[in-house]
């Protein structure tokens, strides 16, 4: 078998690699009584996808907010392209978890909306929007409204919208929660397509652990509240194989158990 | 799943489907397409009751529907209920119009700011709790028993329902829309007008319609209070001479052009303002 699936364990401290788009340093969140994350420190590497992975209630949300700019850190700052932000930039787009589609909008208005804030004529964000909605498979549902779409339709026009600005990270919340499960395999590999052609930075919110192992060059574990990070995992799965032969191969099932066997001692 | 009686059919069951159930099907099949038929049925039955409830009658002072639909054509006719209504509708008109504009932006501003809502919201409260009947009359003593009365008591009742529902309109948008707008870099000017005003139309919406609904108590108020102009007029020299159809007439119309005009509203809302709506 050609596949060569081996995950290396890397130790949290030293994690520091030589091409980091977004830094995050000493990241602490607190919601008053509440503390949601503590002394987070990650680096996510250009052009490479990486897992937030972690039980539920633990910041994975919150984090990838923080890195957004769409919430404040209580502590710590967040680095894009050695830059500390403070706010959204366009250098960032996000996927949100429960769509954040407009209803009033047809699917080619609302993935042409980030191209519509920043000033740029209807025609030509019409072009880029219908380009990406090519590219996602939404081709013939421009004129639909969102409430004619399925679920993971619906996702869609949300990753579509998030490729129409061009940014260079894409910050996925949890973006196939709405799917069931034959789409949902069939979107993860659409979704390593697209990671392929577009070369952008990833980072990705999921509660599935096959999901995880399959689609991340990283998969970063948090720890219950208070989130930290308690373990970084890179299964460096050879993608050229057929999606059926990685998901039986032997490799790639060691490192789910490996995964599942460090979540397990929280969900005791 | 549709029992489309095809000749066929109708053969095949060897003429199980009669002619009856044929028209049945008919009806029922265009009754679940169009709505107004059900409006119409629902009319029918409240003007049938109407109409045997004054045969009967109840009470010597309630005309049939039938006379009440005559003594609405009398008057339209005999010239006595358009010119009613041009005086009714100048302090309704004026003081909707006031109402609408003032109470959205109130509102909107109430929604937006936290500060304008604690200045505000507590006097809207009060005003949309207070019984604004017993209050009517003080405003003839400042503003005498002219217009200006009267289009202040349409905005007395119209305006604190206006504005409560623009607040919780926009306090209700979806958060995670305003968070997508900030996403994008969207300036708080088009995170208000692209995302909150469009997200929060709907209720806007249903509380210009309270809004106007209340409107219509207001000034039916202010002509049976202040002093009887208008509709209020009609209503109440009618009662005075014992012509009870006729009264009952101007009732009945002032309710219908009420009902009218809301739905007008809910077409103009439905056809520009929520284009996801049209299509079903
Ligand atoms: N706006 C908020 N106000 C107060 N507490 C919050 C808020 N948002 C999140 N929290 C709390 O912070 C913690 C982390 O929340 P977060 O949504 O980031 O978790 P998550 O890992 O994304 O969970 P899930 O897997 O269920 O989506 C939770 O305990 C939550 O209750
Ligand atoms: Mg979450």
């Amino acid at each position: 078998m050609a596949t060569s699936i081996s995950a290396r364990v890397a130790n949290p401290a030293a994690t520091t690699t030589s091409d980091a788009i977004v830094e995050v340093r000493d990241i602490g969140k607190r919601y008053g009584d509440i503390e949601a994350l503590r002394g987070i420190n990650l680096e996510f590497e250009r052009g490479k996808l990486t897992t937030l992975l972690g039980p539920s209630g633990c910041g994975k949300t919150t984090l990838l907010k923080i890195i957004a700019g769409l919430v404040p850190a209580t502590s710590g700052d967040i680095r894009v392209n050695g830059k500390v932000v403070t706010g959204p930039g366009p250098e960032r787009a996000f996927v949100f978890q429960d769509f954040a589609l407009m209803p009033w909008a047809t699917v080619l208005r609302n993935v042409a909306f980030g191209l519509e804030l920043k000033g740029i004529g209807l025609a030509e964000r019409n072009r880029t929007a219908r380009h990406y909605i090519a590219e996602v498979g939404l081709s013939g549902f421009e004129e639909k409204y969102p409430h004619e779409l399925s679920g993971g339709m619906r996702q869609r026009v949300g990753i579509a919208r998030a490729f129409a600005v061009n940014a260079d990270v894409l910050l996925l919340d949890e973006p196939f929660s709405a799917v069931d499960e034959q789409n949902r395999r069939k979107f993860q590999e659409d979704l390593l397509m697209l990671v392929e052609k577009e070369r952008k930075t990833f980072l990705f919110v999921t509660h599935s652990i096959e999901e995880a192992v399959y689609v991340s060059d990283r998969i970063v574990l948090l720890s219950p509240r208070p989130g930290r990070v308690s373990q970084i995992i890179e299964p460096s799965i050879d993608r050229s194989a057929a999606p059926d032969v990685i998901r039986r191969d032997k490799g790639y099932l060691d490192v789910v158990e490996e995964i599942w066997q460090g979540l397990r001692q929280y969900a005791e | 799943m549709h029992m489309a009686a095809t000749p066929q059919k109708v053969g095949a069951t060897g003429g199980a489907t009669d002619g009856s159930s044929t028209l049945a099907d008919m009806i029922a099949d265009f009754a679940t397409r169009r709505k107004s038929l059900w409006v119409l049925v629902s009319l029918a039955t409240l003007f049938t009751a109407w109409e045997i409830a004054g045969r009967v009658p109840i009470s010597f002072a309630f005309p049939t529907f039938l006379e009440t639909v005559s003594a609405l054509l009398e008057m339209a006719f005999d010239g006595t209920l358009l010119p009613a209504y041009a005086i009714t509708f100048q302090p309704l008109v004026i003081g909707v119009a006031v109402s609408a504009v003032l109470g959205i932006g109130l509102g909107i501003v109430m929604g937006l700011s936290d500060k304008a809502e604690w200045l505000l919201a507590p006097v809207f409260i009060v005003l949309q709790a207070a019984p604004m009947a017993a209050l009517v009359p003080l405003v003839t003593f400042i503003y005498g028993i002219g217009l200006v009365a009267k289009t202040l008591a349409v905005i007395m009742l119209a305006l604190p329902v206006i504005v409560l529902n623009s607040y919780k309109a926009v306090r209700h948008v979806n958060p995670s829309l305003v968070d997508m707008c900030r996403s994008f870099q969207g300036s708080r000017l088009q995170q208000i007008f692209k995302i909150i005003i469009p997200d929060a139309t709907p209720v806007l919406f249903a509380g210009l319609r309270l809004g106007i609904a209340a409107g219509f108590i207001g000034v039916m108020l202010a002509e049976l209070l202040i002093t009887p102009t208008g509709i209020g007029d009609l209503i109440t020299y009618h009662r005075s001479i014992a012509n009870y159809a006729h009264m009952y007439a101007a009732v009945a119309s002032i309710i219908a052009v009420s009902t009218l005009t809301l739905a007008g509203l809910q077409y103009v809302e439905v056809r520009f303002l929520r284009p996801e709506k049209r299509r079903k």
